[in-house]
C-alpha cells in the first residue's frame, strides 16, 4: 500500500478535532500543552503528506479510498487542489507554533482544547470546495470564535454586528445565486457575495470588527482566526469563478483604497495590537487586489504573497505575542527599550516585518515584486499605489520596532531572554521567509500552476464572459 | 574573460559569507568572539578585494571593457523573468575596489573603535548587510539587481545610525533616515517598473545599449525625450534621496548619530554617493533629455552651494565633515548632469567621487582625534592655524548675509518645511481617521467614549512619525 493511500486529509481534519476533544479532559495545563503540541505536530505531518501527495500528483485531490466521509454521506466533502493544498500545512504550521510558544503565564486562561477544535474547522475549510459546506464552514469559524470571546468576558457587539451580517449576505448571496431567476437577482446575489467577501476580509469601511477582535481577544486567537486570511478564501472558491466583471473591479477597488488607508493607519497608532491589526489588513487587501485583477500574473502573485503574508505576519504576530507574555501590552506612545531582554525577539520581529513588506531576500519581496508587475498590467495607477502602500508599511514596521526595542533600556531583575520554544519558532520561521525569500523558483512555479488552473476553472464556468462585463454567473455548476 | 568568470562570483561571495555567518550568529543569538569575527571580516574583504583587483587585471590584459560574471534567472515564469546580472566594466570595477578598500579600512578602524563595545556584533551585521549592498548596487547589471542592493544599503544604514539605541536620539534619526530611504526607494521602484512598462527591458545592457565593444560611459538609450525624462526625474528622486541632495539634505547631520566607523564608510564615502553612481549609471537618459541633464545640473548646485553655507556654521567637526561630503557630492551630481554635452565629465565626475570618497573617509577616521592633530599642527608651526574665512559673504549687504546666516543655522529650513508640509498633514489626517474609527467602535459596541476617542487628533504635541508622542 502506497503511502499516500492513507485519508491524509481527513485525518488532518480528524487529528486537531480528536485532540481538541482529548484535551478538554486535561486538567493539569502543562500536560495540555504537551498533549496539544503533539496532536497539532500530527496534524501537521498529516497536511504535508497531503500536500506532497497533491504536488507529486500520488493524490491529487487528496482522496483516499479509505475516506470515511464519503463512506458516511455519500458525497465527498474535503478536497484540495493546487490552489490550497499549501495552505492547509501552513495553518497547522501557524496552530502549533502557537500552541508551542503559548507562554506558561498564558497555560490557564488558554484554552488548548478550544484551539485544536478552531484548528480542525480552520482545516476542514481550506480543504472544502462543495459551496454550501464551505459557507457552513465558514460560519462555524466565525460562531467558535465568537464564543471564546464571550468566554473571555469582552465585548462582542462589534465582532457579532459584523458576522451576523456577513453571514446573511454569504447565505443570502449564494441562495439567490440561481440562473433560473431574473437578471435583478443575479445582480443582487453577486452584491451580497461582494459585501460579504468585504466584511470578512475586513475592507474599509467594514474592517472595524478586526481592531475590535485583536484588541478584544487573546492575541493568539485573533491571530489564528485573521491570519490565514479566509476571506481570501472564500472570495477565491465562490466569488471568482462566478462573479461578473463589476464584482471583481470592485472588490479590487476598494482592497486598493483598503491596503493604502490600512497602512496609514499602521504607521501611526500609539497601541501595538492595533499597529499589527492595521498591518494585517494592509497585506490582506493586497492579497485580494492580486487575486481580483485577474491575470495569471496578478493571481500567481496574490497566492505567492497570500502565503507569505501568512508566514511573516504570522511571525510577526507571534513575536508580539512573546513580547506581551513578557511585558503586558506594549504601547507606542513611547520607546520601550525592550532590545537589551531580547535581543533574539527584536532580530526576529526585524526579519518578519521586514518579510511582510517585502524587503529583499525575504519571501514578500518576490510576491510584492510579482503583484507590481502584474497590477502593471492592468493599470499603472495600482502598481503605484501598492508600491507607495508598501512603503508606508516598511516605515510603519520599523517605526514599531525603534519604539519597541530601542530609545532606552527597560530595567528589570528577571530574565525575559527568548525562551527555547519561542527560539525554535523563530528559527523556523526565519528559515522559510529567507530560504524561501532566497530561493523561490518552486515556489513561485507552484503558485503559477495553481493560478493557472484557477483560471482555466474560472473561465469554464463563466461561458457568458466576453471580457468587457457581460458575463453572467453560472452556479449550477458550482452547486452540483 | 575566464579569470574574470571565477574571480567575478568571489567579489560577490565573500561579503555574502560575513553576513551568512554573522546573521545566523545573531539569529540563534550566539554571537562569536571578537576575535573570529575581526578574523573573518578582514579574510573576506581582502578576498573580495584581490578578487575585485583579478577581475580588473584579467580586463586589462585581455583589453575587454565589459565583463557579465553571473547571469541567472532568479525567477522564470512563462510572462516574466527575474535576472540576477552583474557586470564589471569601468563604472563597476572602480567602485567596486573601492568598497572592499575603504570597508577593509573601516574593518579594521572599527576593531578597536568598537571593542568590547555593547553590540559589537550587531555593527559587524549590520556592516555586512552593508557591503553586500553596496557590492550588489555597484556589479548590479539589472535596474532589479540595483534595486536590492539600495534597499540593503537604506536598512543597514537606518540601523547603523540608530546603533546607540539607548539614547532616544540616535533611534528617531534612524527612523527619519528610513522614512526619506522609503521615499527613495519608492521612486526607484516605480523607475523600474516604468522602465519594463514602457521599454520593455530592466537589463542596463539591453536598455542603454552598453556592450562589450560600446561600454560605459558610451551607449545610447532607446527611450524617447519624454520616456527618459519622466523615468529620469523618479531616478532623480531615488537619488536624492540616497545621496541627501537638496530638499531631502536634512537627514545627513542626523545620520551623525551612529557610531564614527559607519559614518565614515556610509555618509563620507559610499552610501552618500550611490545615487551619484546611480545617475552615473543611467548617463544616457540624460543625453536623450536635455531638459532632465539640467535638471540634474540645477539639483546639484543648488545642492552645493545649500551643503557650503550650512556646513559654514556647524560647530561640530561630524556636521562639518558631513555637509563638506554633501558640497562635493553636489559637484559630483552637476557634472554628471553637463557630462550630457561633455561626456568626458562623465568621467571627471567618477574620479571625483573616488578621490573624494578617500579623503572624506581619512577625515571622518580622524575627527575622534581633531583637538589632538590641531594642538601637534599648532605646536609645529608654533602658532595658531588659519580660520578658514568666507570673504565673499562680505560683498553681500548686511541684512542679507543677517538672512544666509540665520538660513545656514536653520539647515535651510527643509527639515520644517517637510515636517510642516508632508509629515504633519499625514499624520494628522490619519490620527483623524484613528479617531473617528474609534467613535464608531465605541457607537457599534454601545461603549462611553474612551479616553484615545476623544483627544484630539490634532492636539497632539507633535504629528510626527519619527518622533512618538510623549
Amino acid at each position: 500500500m502506497s503511502v499516500f493511500a492513507v485519508p491524509w486529509l481527513e485525518l488532518s481534519v480528524g487529528v486537531p478535532l480528536m485532540g481538541g476533544v482529548c484535551v478538554a479532559r486535561v486538567r493539569n495545563p502543562v500536560a495540555a500543552l504537551r498533549w496539544s503540541f503533539a496532536f497539532a505536530a500530527i496534524t501537521l505531518a498529516c497536511t504535508l503528506f497531503v500536500l506532497v501527495g497533491q504536488a507529486t500528483g500520488h493524490s491529487p485531490t487528496g482522496a483516499s479510498e479509505w475516506d470515511a466521509l464519503p463512506r458516511l454521506f455519500d458525497v465527498r466533502f474535503l478536497e484540495v487542489d493546487a490552489l490550497s493544498a499549501p495552505l492547509l500545512p501552513l495553518v497547522a504550521l501557524l496552530h502549533l507554533l502557537t500552541i508551542f510558544t503559548t507562554a506558561r503565564t498564558k497555560f490557564p486562561r488558554y484554552s488548548f482544547a478550544w484551539m485544536l477544535s478552531l484548528e480542525s474547522v480552520r482545516l476542514a475549510t481550506f480543504g472544502c470546495k462543495t459551496p454550501w459546506v464551505l459557507i457552513g464552514l465558514l460560519l462555524a469559524s466565525a460562531g467558535l470564535t465568537w464564543f471564546e470571546l464571550v468566554r473571555r468576558g469582552t465585548s462582542t457587539r462589534v465582532y457579532a454586528l459584523h458576522m451576523g451580517l456577513f453571514a446573511v449576505c454569504l447565505v443570502g448571496g449564494w441562495a439567490c445565486i440561481d440562473p433560473a431567476l431574473p437578471v435583478q437577482s443575479a445582480t443582487l446575489a453577486s452584491a451580497l457575495m461582494l459585501f460579504a467577501v468585504l466584511i470578512r476580509s475586513g475592507t474599509v469601511p467594514v474592517h472595524v470588527w478586526v481592531t475590535e477582535l485583536f484588541e478584544n481577544a487573546s492575541f493568539g486567537t485573533a491571530l489564528l482566526f485573521a491570519g490565514p486570511l479566509t476571506g481570501v478564501y472564500l472570495a477565491v472558491r465562490l466569488v471568482l469563478p462566478i462573479a461578473p466583471d463589476w464584482i471583481l473591479t470592485g472588490i479590487s477597488l476598494v482592497s486598493l483604497v483598503t491596503a493604502s488607508y490600512a497602512a496609514g493607519m499602521a504607521a501611526v497608532q500609539k497601541e501595538q495590537r492595533r499597529f499589527f491589526a492595521f498591518l494585517f489588513l494592509s497585506h490582506a487587501s493586497l492579497v485580494l487586489v492580486g487575486m481580483e485583477l485577474h491575470t495569471s500574473m496578478s493571481l500567481t502573485a496574490a497566492l505567492f504573497l497570500w502565503i507569505s503574508a501568512a508566514l511573516s505576519l504570522g511571525g510577526l504576530g507571534l513575536t508580539i505575542r512573546a513580547l506581551e507574555a513578557r511585558f503586558g501590552r506594549l504601547s507606542l506612545r513611547q520607546f520601550s527599550g525592550l532590545y537589551d531582554h531580547s535581543p533574539a525577539l527584536a532580530v526576529c520581529f526585524l526579519l518578519t516585518g521586514l518579510g511582510c513588506v517585502g524587503f529583499p531576500g525575504t519571501l514578500g519581496f518576490v510576491g510584492m515584486e510579482l503583484l507590481v508587475e502584474g497590477a502593471m498590467g492592468a493599470s499603472p495607477a495600482i502598481a503605484i499605489a501598492i508600491v507607495l502602500t508598501a512603503a508606508v508599511n516598511g516605515i510603519a514596521v520599523l517605526r514599531a520596532y525603534f519604539l519597541l526595542f530601542g530609545g532606552g533600556r527597560r530595567i528589570s531583575t528577571l530574565s525575559l531572554a527568548i525562551t527555547t520554544p519561542e527560539r525554535c519558532a523563530a528559527l523556523t520561521l526565519a528559515v522559510l521567509i529567507l530560504g524561501g525569500g532566497l530561493f523561490p523558483q518552486a515556489g513561485i512555479v507552484s503558485r503559477y500552476r495553481a493560478a493557472e488552473a484557477a483560471l482555466k476553472d474560472s473561465a469554464a464556468l463563466r461561458p457568458g464572459s466576453d471580457g468587457h462585463g457581460e458575463n453572467t454567473p453560472a452556479p449550477s455548476v458550482l452547486r452540483e | 574573460m575566464e579569470i574574470a568568470a571565477v574571480l567575478g562570483p568571489i567579489v560577490l561571495l565573500s561579503p555574502a559569507l560575513l553576513l551568512a555567518v554573522l546573521g545566523s550568529s545573531s539569529m540563534i543569538d550566539r554571537p562569536l568572539p571578537e576575535r573570529n569575527i575581526n578574523g573573518l571580516a578582514r579574510l573576506t574583504m581582502v578576498t573580495g578585494l584581490l578578487a575585485a583587483l583579478g577581475v580588473l587585471m584579467a580586463m586589462l590584459i585581455e583589453g575587454t571593457r565589459l565583463v557579465t560574471v553571473l547571469s541567472a534567472e532568479w525567477i522564470r515564469l512563462p510572462h516574466y523573468h527575474f535576472v540576477l546580472k552583474f557586470v564589471f566594466d569601468r563604472l563597476s570595477v572602480p567602485l567596486v575596489i573601492l568598497t572592499f578598500l575603504l570597508c577593509g579600512v573601516i574593518v579594521s578602524f572599527a576593531t578597536r573603535y568598537m571593542h568590547r563595545e555593547r553590540g559589537y556584533n550587531r555593527f559587524f551585521t549590520l556592516f555586512a548587510i552593508f557591503i553586500v549592498g553596496m557590492v550588489t548596487a555597484c556589479l548590479a547589471g539589472t535596474i532589479e539587481t540595483l534595486f536590492v542592493g539600495w534597499e540593503l544599503v537604506g536598512l543597514s544604514s537606518a540601523l547603523l545610525v540608530a546603533f546607540l539605541q539607548e539614547r532616544p536620539a540616535p533611534v528617531r534619526s534612524g527612523l527619519h533616515i528610513w522614512i526619506i530611504y522609503r521615499v527613495s526607494d519608492a521612486a526607484l521602484l516605480l523607475a523600474a517598473i516604468l522602465m519594463h512598462h514602457m521599454l520593455g527591458e530592466g537589463d542596463f545592457g539591453r536598455l542603454l545599449a552598453t556592450n562589450s565593444l560600446h561600454p560605459w560611459p558610451e551607449g545610447a538609450t532607446v527611450a524617447t525625450a519624454v520616456q527618459a525624462l519622466v523615468i529620469g526625474l523618479l531616478l532623480v528622486i531615488a537619488a536624492a534621496g540616497k545621496s541627501a541632495l537638496v530638499p531631502f539634505s536634512g537627514w545627513l547631520p542626523r545620520a551623525m548619530e551612529g557610531p564614527t566607523p559607519s559614518s565614515a564608510v556610509f555618509y563620507g564615502a559610499l552610501s552618500v554617493h550611490l545615487g551619484a553612481f546611480l545617475l552615473l549609471r543611467m548617463n544616457p537618459l540624460l543625453v536623450a533629455s536635455h531638459a532632465l541633464a539640467l535638471l540634474v545640473i540645477v539639483l546639484g548646485l543648488v545642492t552645493a552651494i545649500y551643503a557650503h553655507l550650512v556646513g559654514s556654521v556647524q560647530t561640530d567637526i561630524k556636521s562639518v565633515l558631513s555637509f563638506a561630503s554633501l558640497t562635493q557630492v553636489g559637484l559630483i551630481v552637476a557634472e554628471i548632469g553637463l557630462g550630457a554635452w561633455i561626456p568626458a565629465l562623465w568621467y571627471v565626475a567618477l574620479a571625483h567621487l573616488l578621490g573624494h570618497a578617500c579623503v572624506r573617509t581619512l577625515q571622518f577616521v580622524r575627527a575622534p582625534m581633531l583637538l589632538q592633530d590641531y594642538r601637534r599642527l599648532e605646536g609645529a608651526i608654533g602658532g595658531r592655524l588659519r580660520r578658514p574665512d568666507a570673504r565673499y559673504l562680505h560683498l553681500l549687504p548686511v541684512r542679507f548675509r543677517s538672512w544666509i546666516y540665520i538660513f545656514a543655522l536653520e539647515r535651510g529650513y527643509l527639515d520644517s518645511i517637510l515636517m510642516e508640509f508632508v509629515v504633519a498633514p499625514f499624520v494628522n489626517l490619519f490620527r483623524g481617521f484613528d479617531k473617528i474609527e474609534r467613535q464608531w467602535g465605541d457607537f457599534l459596541a454601545g461603549r462611553r467614549p474612551s479616553a484615545a476617542s476623544t483627544t484630539s487628533a490634532q492636539a497632539q504635541p507633535v504629528a510626527d512619525v519619527a518622533r512618538p508622542v510623549p
